[in-house]
C-alpha cells in the first residue's frame, strides 16, 4: 500500500487516464478481496433471514454498499419497518454525501453523467483515488470500483450457496478482513502529515464516544466532524 | 416478507443513488472553495479511523472484545514490518481466529 502511495503521487497529473485506470485496477483488486469476504456475509446473513435467493443478489447488484445493506438487514429483521430500513441505511452511508462533494470537481460532464459517475464512490476507491489537497484520481476511482462491484456480487453469491454461520464466520476470523485492510489504509494516510494523525485521534475518540449513544452511521458523520480541524492552523503541518 | 423486502431494497437503492449523486449533481462544474481542500484531504484519515473504530466497538460497544482486538494489532504490527497488505490483513485473521480458539 505504501508502494502504492508513492506510485500515486508520482503519476498524478503526469500519467496517461489509462495509465491511472490500470492503477486502480490494482488497489482495486486488494480492495476486491476484503470486499468478496465481506460479500459472503452479506449473502449468508440475508439467507438466514429467510431473503430466498434472488433478492439479496439483487440487493448487492443495484445497492453496492455494504453499509447500507447490512443496515437494511438488520432493521427488517428486527421487526422494523420499510421507512426504518431505509432511513438507518441513509444515515449509515451520509458520509457519500461529503465524500461526493469532495470527488465532485474531477468528474466530467453534465449533471446527470456526474450523478451517475459519483456512483463508483466507495469507501476504498475514494481513499485510493484521494490525492489530497483536494485532488482526486477520476480513473483511479473508476478502475478501483469496477474491481470491486463484480466482487461483491459473487460474493454475495457464494455466501448464499455456503450460507456460513455467524459463528463459523466469526471462529474463522473472517469478520476482521474489512476493519484490518481499512486499518491498513490508514496507516499509509497517517504517514502523511502531523495534522492527518491528528485528525484521526479527534475522529477515533469522536466515533467511540458517540457509538456508545447513537448508531454506527451517526456516529461515523459526527466523527467526520474532525476533519474541520483542517480549517485550524494547529498543530504545524510539518512532515 | 416478500413485497415488504422488495419495498426496502428499491428505496435503499434509490437513496444511496442520491447520497452518491447529489455532491456531484450540485456541485456541476463548480470548484470547492479554496479552504475545503484542507479539511477534504483530511477526510480520508478521518473516515478510515471512525470505520476502524465502529466497526470494532459495534453499537453501544456491544461488539468489543479481545480477539479481534489483537487480530488488529497483528495487523499494524505486520504492516509496520513492512508485510504487504494482504499478508498484513490474513495475519490479523488468523491471530483474530486463534485468540477466540482458546478463548
Amino acid at each position: 500500500m505504501a508502494k502504492d502511495h508513492q506510485v500515486r503521487d508520482g503519476e498524478s497529473g503526469s500519467a496517461s487516464p489509462r495509465r491511472r485506470f490500470l492503477g486502480g485496477i490494482r488497489v482495486g483488486l486488494g480492495l476486491a478481496v476484503a470486499v468478496f469476504v465481506l460479500g459472503l456475509t452479506f449473502g449468508a446473513l440475508a439467507r438466514s433471514q429467510g431473503w430466498g435467493l434472488v433478492a439479496p443478489l439483487v440487493c448487492s447488484a443495484v445497492v453496492f454498499s455494504s453499509s447500507a445493506q447490512f443496515a437494511l438487514a438488520t432493521v427488517l429483521g428486527g421487526g422494523g419497518t420499510v421507512l426504518s430500513a431505509t432511513v438507518a441505511s441513509g444515515l449509515i452511508n451520509a458520509r457519500f454525501l461529503t465524500m461526493g462533494l469532495a470527488a465532485a470537481p474531477s468528474l466530467r460532464g453534465g449533471r446527470w453523467r456526474r450523478a451517475v459517475e459519483g456512483q463508483a464512490v466507495v469507501d476504498g476507491s475514494w481513499v485510493a483515488a484521494n490525492l489530497g489537497g483536494g485532488r482526486f484520481d477520476r480513473e483511479r476511482l473508476f478502475g478501483a470500483t469496477v474491481v470491486q462491484y463484480p466482487a461483491w456480487v459473487a460474493g454475495t453469491a457464494l455466501g448464499l450457496f455456503l450460507a456460513p454461520s455467524a459463528h463459523q464466520f466469526e471462529a474463522f476470523g473472517l469478520d476482521l478482513v474489512f476493519p484490518a485492510y481499512f486499518l491498513v489504509m490508514l496507516i499509509d494516510e497517517l504517514r502523511s502529515s502531523a495534522q492527518a494523525r491528528y485528525a484521526a485521534a479527534i475522529s477515533a475518540v469522536l466515533a467511540a464516544g458517540l457509538v456508545f449513544v447513537v448508531s454506527a452511521g451517526v456516529a461515523l458523520i459526527g466523527a467526520t466532524a474532525a476533519a474541520l480541524v483542517g480549517l485550524t492552523p494547529f498543530p504545524r503541518r510539518a512532515r | 416478507m416478500g413485497a415488504t423486502l422488495w419495498l426496502a431494497v428499491a428505496a435503499v437503492a434509490v437513496v444511496s443513488f442520491i447520497l452518491k449523486a447529489a455532491g456531484p449533481a450540485l456541485l456541476g462544474h463548480r470548484e470547492l472553495p479554496a479552504r475545503s481542500d484542507r479539511v477534504i484531504s483530511l477526510l480520508a484519515p478521518v473516515l478510515l479511523a471512525a470505520l476502524v473504530v465502529t466497526d470494532v466497538t459495534g453499537q453501544h460497544w456491544n461488539d468489543l472484545s479481545w480477539p479481534p482486538l489483537a487480530g488488529l494489532a497483528a495487523t499494524v504490527g505486520s504492516r509496520l514490518l513492512k508485510a504487504p497488505a494482504l499478508v498484513a490483513v490474513a495475519v490479523g485473521v488468523i491471530v483474530t481466529a486463534g485468540a477466540r480458539l482458546i478463548t
